[in-house]
């Protein structure tokens, strides 16, 4: 085996109050395809930081083909041959896909930019990665997977020695991932060490040849893709055993099926979002949506909620006919919405932890009569302890914490409320498989204190594992409803999915 | 292999489509204009929009950098109106050579430009708020200077004041509208041909993106307002010859005419999308109004402002039907 073209040896960083890393090694060879394994907290993304120079590590050091470097930003690390592709694709969505690639280092001649030169090279470097996209269309007008491919192009041409990749696959859908892997693949032929950050197990068995496991800030191994089963290594990233997902199944058969539904919605629809379609969310059943992405499944969560106002239909909540035309209007109705985008929709960063959590308690109270000190303390207190959110802070500001942590506090702000239907959009999205089993968990036991949920996911495993009955959407129609029994698989759903029937 | 990402045949973007409308009503109130009065279809007609408006088109095409950055400049009237005071005191009162001021002043307004792109940028103030202190500051100093009107008696402005440049056609223009078109090749060059222009764009597309891409958004977007002081210091400039006077009630408003021309000609008030050729249509869309109410001569002059607030209304109401109806995810 050559040797390493990136290492990281004994790496620690601490934070204020935070041990962060601790003496973790990583090492990546060309040609291979490297996973960074975690849970959220574990340590993976301050461990990228320091690689890209964003942090500078309290002790150990990076080398770089055998030679200690000291990177100093992620301008640095580009030009050291480190390029990083984020979650969020940071490109000018107003450009095009050549300039895009391009940009800052745009071929010129005597301080004129060579427009033809950049179309073409741009060209060929999409087609050499089988990026099937004009350059010269506006990068706004390409889907997500395509910006995220003209990305990693673009960070291949700065510079192609280590290629890190951090959680790219959170937004796409299963063709477009299969796209980006085979990109992945093709840049491993080309003697690239790819190191992937991915909280899908699958997709990590899928694409990489080995991994890094990290938990805690401290490294728990290295392993062989292939010489490590899924269980183990679950089991290394939690430090515990997998029970904790396996119990959680339930089945259609239990809770609900009483009296009057929470929610009966009759052919609400809107123009563009999703066509009118009938739900019943009963008190103590988990309704799940499903659906590929852009099928619709958020556009009719915010329906319920009244985030969007809906063009068609009546909504009844416990028996009476509402007029769902503002959250407002639903909050004070009982409906708690989860947002899918926690940091843009939802969560003030700003805010510590129990400010955040009382916040919609607050609201619903009025600002006039403000909660006691006490009471506030008590509120918060409980919901961290049986959130199990960690750091258990009230008084750490909400930024400081990991993704699952930080849709913990989300949802303990809307289960303050005590709302008598909850709906979830993608609340494990993005975050580790410990923490996702904590969310499926408290949902569950949620629904068994008599909430009604919603549940929207992109994960059919997920929707599987802890909805009553199940709503299929397609091109933004909900096309069939299915109780959950024991005969429910992914692949029977994904099959209603693409032919509109089971078989 | 799958197709991925959008192909189409003819692609119109909605940048395009926003200065195609401009362009589009231009025409049409050209045409109107030389139906119902046979004298307002002359070429010297169209020269003349150029002569009166020169100056706000130069000023436009500063702000027009700016606004791409998504930014906005709210000083360069003030700016404008200083450096003709500048102009005007420094040649009336102090005598000094014509070959000095005019690079002085012209420095005076970048010099302006820089520090409020400085503050904006390094202690992240609102850009409306910093320009809005450097009108205040501006208006102020041209009081500070001389509270009455000045006029210019030097011998190079009355002199350009009164050239004229014969055309064929029985038509002539002003040496001003050559300064202002080669102002706007120059900025035409500047945005689309060079590294800084397409930064200018890349950070009013996503200025964290346009970080992380390693592009100087430090140096680009003070740039931007270096540019836009130094246009605004050149309009003031061509506003003295224009008038053969300065006075600091001169170019009153003229930031709210430079930010609408730069909007009805396509430019997205959040950045990153617009044409500086749009930012001209704007100005001639301004200018024809202007030039029609004059030929109809019953009209108060102050129904050019109601015309160009039903127009801004218009555009920005377009803008966001344009916006909203781009794929997005």
């Amino acid at each position: 085996m050559p040797g390493a073209v990136l290492e990281m040896a004994g790496v620690s960083k601490g934070f204020p109050g935070v041990r962060a890393l601790e003496g973790v090694d990583l090492r990546l060879y060309p040609g291979e395809i490297h996973a960074l394994m975690g849970e959220n907290g574990a340590g993976k993304s301050t461990l990228i930081k320091v690689l890209t120079g964003v942090h500078q590590p309290d002790a150990g050091e990076v080398r770089l083909g055998g030679t200690p470097v000291s990177v100093t930003g992620p301008q640095h690390a580009q030009a050291l041959g480190i390029s990083t592709v984020y979650q969020e694709v940071n490109l000018c969505p107003n450009l095009t896909v050549a300039e895009n690639v391009f940009i800052g280092r745009e071929p010129a001649r005597a301080g004129m930019i060579r427009w033809r030169e950049i179309r073409r090279r741009a060209g060929e470097l999409l087609t050499r990665l089988h990026v099937d996209v004009d350059p010269g269309a506006l990068l706004g007008s390409c889907s997500l997977a395509v910006q995220q491919l003209v990305a990693i192009v673009r960070a291949v041409d700065v510079s192609a020695k280590v290629l890190v990749l951090d959680e790219p696959t959170s937004s796409l859908d299963r063709d477009e991932v299969e796209q980006l892997f085979a990109v992945m693949r093709r840049l491993r032929d080309d003697g690239v060490a790819v190191l992937f950050v991915s909280h899908f197990l699958d997709q990590v068995y899928d694409v990489s040849d080995r991994m890094t496991v990290l938990r805690n800030g401290r490294l728990v191994g290295e392993f062989r893709t292939a010489e490590l089963s899924r269980a183990d290594l679950v089991g290394h990233m939690t430090g515990r055993a997998l029970s904790t997902l396996e119990q959680l199944h339930v089945t259609g058969e239990s809770a609900r099926v009483q009296a009057e539904p929470v929610l009966r919605a009759r052919g609400v629809g809107r123009k563009g979002a999703i066509e009118p379609f009938d739900l019943e969310i009963h008190p103590g059943e988990v309704v799940g949506l499903a659906g590929l992405l852009g099928s619709g499944r958020t556009e009719a969560a915010r329906l319920m909620f009244g985030a969007d106002a809906p063009d068609s239909g009546t909504v009844t909540l416990s028996g009476d006919p509402v007029a769902l035309r503002s959250p407002r209007a639903a909050i004070g109705r009982g409906v708690a919405f989860c947002p899918e985008n926690r940091k843009s929709e939802g969560l003030v960063e700003d805010l510590t932890v129990g400010e955040n959590i009382v916040l919609a308690l607050q609201a619903a109270a009025g600002w006039l009569r403000p909660l006691s000190q006490s009471r506030r303390q008590e509120l918060v207190g409980r919901y961290i302890e049986a959130l199990r959110i960690s750091p258990a802070d009230p008084d750490m500001p909400a930024r400081n914490l990991s993704g699952g942590n930080q849709q913990k506090v989300l949802l303990a702000r809307w289960l303050i409320t005590r709302p008598k239907l909850l709906i979830l959009d993608e609340p494990t999205r993005g975050i580790d498989v410990g923490a996702k089993a904590e969310i499926q968990k408290l949902v569950v036991s949620l629904a068994g204190d008599g909430v009604a949920v919603l549940f929207v996911s992109a994960e059919l495993e997920e929707v599987l594992r802890i909805s009553h009955k199940i709503e299929v959407l397609r091109d933004r129609r909900l096309i069939a409803e299915v109780a959950n029994t024991a005969e429910i698989t992914p692949e029977g759903v994904l099959e209603i999915i693409a032919n509109g029937t089971t078989s | 292999m799958t197709v991925l990402g959008t192909r189409t045949g003819v692609r119109i973007r909605r940048d395009h489509v926003a200065v195609l409308v401009t362009l589009g009503l231009l025409v049409a109130m050209f045409t109107a204009g030389s139906i119902a009065y046979p004298a307002f279809g002359s070429g010297q007609v169209v020269i003349d929009l150029f002569i009166d408006n020169g100056f706000l088109l130069v000023i436009a095409i500063g702000m027009t950098f700016v606004i791409l950055t998504g930014g906005i400049d709210l000083s360069v009237g003030a700016v404008a109106a200083l450096s003709a005071m500048l102009c005007a005191f420094l040649l009336e009162r102090w005598h000094w050579p014509v070959a000095v001021v005019l690079p002085l002043v012209l420095l005076v307004g970048a010099g302006i430009g820089f520090a409020m792109g400085y503050v904006i940028h390094h202690f992240e103030i609102q850009p409306f708020i910093a320009t809005l202190a450097g009108m205040f500051l501006a208006r102020g100093l041209c009081f500070v200077i001389s509270v009455n009107q000045i006029s210019i008696k030097n011998p190079f402005f009355t002199e350009w004041a009164q050239t004229r440049i014969p055309l064929p056609g029985d038509m002539n223009l002003t040496p001003t509208v050559l300064i202002a078109l080669a102002v706007l090749a120059a900025a035409f060059w500047t945005l689309h041909y060079t590294r800084f222009g397409r930064g200018v764009y890349a950070v009013g597309g996503n200025a964290q993106s346009a970080l992380l891409m390693g592009l100087p958004v430090t140096r680009i977007r003070i740039g931007a307002y270096v540019v836009s002081g130094l246009c605004s210091a050149l309009g003031g400039v061509l506003f003295a010859f224009y008038t053969i006077s300065a006075s600091g009630l001169h170019a009153v408003g003229t930031e709210l005419d430079a930010i609408a021309a730069v909007v009805i000609g396509g430019t997205l008030l959040t950045g990153g999308s617009g044409y500086v050729l749009g930012t001209v249509l704007g100005v001639m869309l301004l200018g024809t109004i202007q030039t029609l109410l004059r030929f109809q001569g019953t009209l108060s002059s102050w129904w050019t402002r109601i015309a160009i607030g039903a127009l801004l209304l218009l555009f920005i109401v377009l803008q966001r039907l344009l916006g909203s109806s781009r794929p997005g995810r």
